[in-house]
């Protein structure tokens, strides 16, 4: 799922400095699951806010509201009539959330309230791990079922680099090496041999390098 | 016991103090308190296993709030004692309310007390 972390608090109140009244938006989510944007941490922000800006003696009226998914015209339309009297709206989904958001709604002030990191999974309760770029061109297979395309820091497709000691990567000692990962998992399968075929280079026409991607289902479309 | 501890501490008593949220320690403060205090069992104590640590966390994760704010981290706390130790609720009540006497009234109030 898509990972993704609330903005320092000075970043959010700079943003809603000079307004009066605003309304945070959830997402149930991917940012629910990471908890990042779901409704406790709507609630959360919300009451941070208030804190800080009755600090100030320059109160803030924030209203709370958290939609199923904000990836979803539908689920957008939800906020029409919920819009009025607000100076600004602050999305608490991943970045796509707010574009939709301003996409519907032209006049509304939107800002993001989190930064979208990475696509990945728990390792355990309140750790996040980066495990997928969206290279649009899956071969996890090849490699063990490891992707060296996300975990690695080189996204190299053929063994691993120089950098590569103790099992873990060059660029910091809590980084492990996807490729040792890679080599082990093989060699306890009896697989290392699939190793020794050379990975042509990759085509990354179907990553974000091709542009901004797309996808249709004609026999989805109505 | 019958032992007396200072009227200004509200108490909320919940089953575990691991259902204390970090919600419910911002709304204290955006209520108007001027010091919150979670007063959970001692650790390794707890019925439920970790409902204390996680208490200690969202304290924690609380006091970084009030830091990032520029407010007194030491408004919110936490306290670990039996049950059964009266006299420490009675200490740690004293002594909680000396703590944010000594900090003066909640910088969160200012509006409300100019309204007022």
């Amino acid at each position: 799922m898509i990972i993704a972390e609330r903005k320092p608090i000075e970043e959010i109140l700079a943003m809603v400095q000079d307004f009066k009244k605003i309304l945070v938006v959830g997402c149930k989510g991917c940012v629910t699951v990471c908890n990042a944007g779901g409704v406790k941490e709507v609630g959360i922000l919300a009451s941070i806010l208030r804190l800080a800006r009755e600090k100030e003696d320059n109160p803030l009226t924030v209203d709370e509201h958290t939609l199923e998914r904000q990836c979803d015209p539908e689920y957008i339309d939800q906020l029409d009539g919920l819009m009025s009297g607000y100076d600004a709206v602050l999305s608490m989904a991943c970045s796509i959330g707010p574009q939709y958001i301003a996409a519907r709604f032209p006049e509304a002030r939107v800002f993001p309230a989190l930064n979208t990191c990475f696509m990945g999974g728990a390792l355990e309760h309140g750790v996040w791990a980066e495990f997928c770029q969206a290279c649009g061109d899956c071969k996890i297979h090849l490699f063990g079922g490891l992707c060296p395309i996300a975990r690695c820091s080189k996204s190299l497709l053929n063994g691993p680099c120089g950098g590569s000691s103790g099992g873990k990567c060059e660029i910091h000692k809590e980084v492990d090496c996807v490729w040792h990962l890679i080599v082990e998992k093989l060699m306890a399968q009896g697989k290392l041999d699939q190793l020794l075929e050379i990975r042509p280079l990759k085509d990354w026409s179907s990553s974000r390098d091709g542009g901004p991607r797309k996808i249709v289902r004609e026999d989805l479309k109505i | 016991m019958r032992l007396q501890y200072p009227t200004n501490v509200e108490i909320i008593r919940v089953p575990c103090t691991g259902r204390v949220d970090i919600i419910h320690l911002l709304k204290a403060l955006e209520d108007g308190a001027d010091g919150v205090y979670v007063a959970g069992c001692e650790e390794g104590d707890c019925h439920y296993l970790t409902g204390n640590l996680k208490a200690r966390k969202r304290v924690v994760y609380v006091q970084k709030v009030l830091e990032d704010l520029g407010v007194e981290k030491e408004r919110v706390a936490m306290y670990n004692l039996s049950a059964a130790q009266g006299p420490r609720f009675v200490e740690i009540a004293k002594e909680f309310t000396a703590i944010v006497t000594a900090l003066g009234p909640s910088p969160f109030k200012k509006h409300r007390a100019k309204a007022a």
